[in-house]
């Protein structure tokens, strides 16, 4: 499986991203700069945390309204995975691939530590390697990781089982504890928390790499139902 | 050429932990008066004219400079005047 990891100017998190998909899970990967980029010949797309653009208007905003997320969105028309994680959710939620909006943390603090996560969907191509209702340790690194929705919205939420990850011990404000998201498609998800950061043992937890490893395994099982 | 100026305010209901605090330190400093602060943008854009200017301006808004998710705006246009 090939990866594509989207580098935006102010991205910071790329090349844990990279590394994680090319070292830890061993799979092909390649830093994608925004500009002048063909999304075409991979079949996952990596969003990265960072300060896109320096998180000028709002944070994600900009990055948004680059070619690159055009490309993105026929990626995701296709069905194909695209992951964003921290800024990339920011930029997901901006450029309309998901619903909602992240807003300043509750207590205004930036916030950088592990957190517990319940697996609330393990249904999806990105969870069927955890169980439902386990709990998960990955770091969170973000200032504006408020995930707010209207209440038409979180009803839908709800009724399509899109909230994937939700918080333990809610660090930021978010309404329903909410940590992650996915369309109702089910191949787009956004989520503050930084899979790509517990990916091997001495990083604190690498309950993230199953993530990653799902992702795999969904995407060989159907490339070879759609191939054979 | 025409000066917009965009107003950008959060919605009412969704949360403004920034403006709760301006609103806190206020009362800190004996400005015992100020029962809420809400914090919002303002921008100034120099634009030319031409037909369906407004229209271009909420198309901006919608686009790119509020989220309509969290935000609501208006906007003012007017004459630039060269002195």
């Amino acid at each position: 499986m090939k990866f594509a990891v989207i580098v935006f100017p102010g991205s910071n998190c790329d090349r844990d991203m990279y590394h994680a998909a090319k070292e830890v899970l061993g799979e092909e990967a390649d830093l994608v700069w925004y500009q002048n980029s063909n999304l075409e010949n991979y079949d996952g797309i990596l969003l990265p945390g960072g300060f896109s653009y320096g998180d000028y208007l709002r944070s994600g905003a900009i990055a948004a309204t680059s070619d690159v997320m055009e490309q993105v969105k026929v990626h995701a028309r296709e069905g194909k995975p695209v992951l964003g994680v921290c800024n990339g959710f920011q930029i997901l939620t901006e450029s309309g691939l998901l619903p909602g909006a992240l807003m300043r943390n509750k207590k205004l603090s930036f916030m950088c530590h592990q957190e517990e996560l319940i697996v609330e969907n393990n249904e999806t191509m990105f969870t069927t390697g955890y169980k439902k209702g386990e709990v998960v340790r990955y770091p969170i690194a973000h200032g504006e990781g408020n995930y707010y929705c209207d209440q038409e919205t979180l009803k839908e939420l709800k009724a399509n089982n899109q909230i994937v990850f939700t918080y333990q011990n809610n660090p930021n404000g978010s309404v329903e504890n909410i940590a992650g998201i996915i369309n109702k498609e089910g191949n787009v998800l956004g989520m503050m928390p930084h899979p790509e950061r517990a990916v091997e043992k001495v990083l604190g937890s690498d309950d993230g790499l199953i993530l990653f490893q799902s992702i795999v395994k969904n995407w060989r099982e159907s490339y070879y139902v759609t191939n054979a | 050429m025409r000066k917009v100026t965009v107003f950008i305010t959060l919605k009412q209901g969704v949360l403004d932990p920034q403006g709760k605090q301006i609103q806190e330190s206020l009362n800190v400093l004996g400005f015992n008066e100020v029962q809420q602060a809400r914090v919002g943008k303002y921008m100034e854009l120099q634009v030319e004219d031409g037909p369906n200017l407004e229209e271009r301006v909420r198309e901006m808004c919608d686009k790119l400079l509020a989220n309509p998710v969290i935000e609501d705006y208006h906007f003012d246009v007017e004459e630039v005047v060269h002195s």
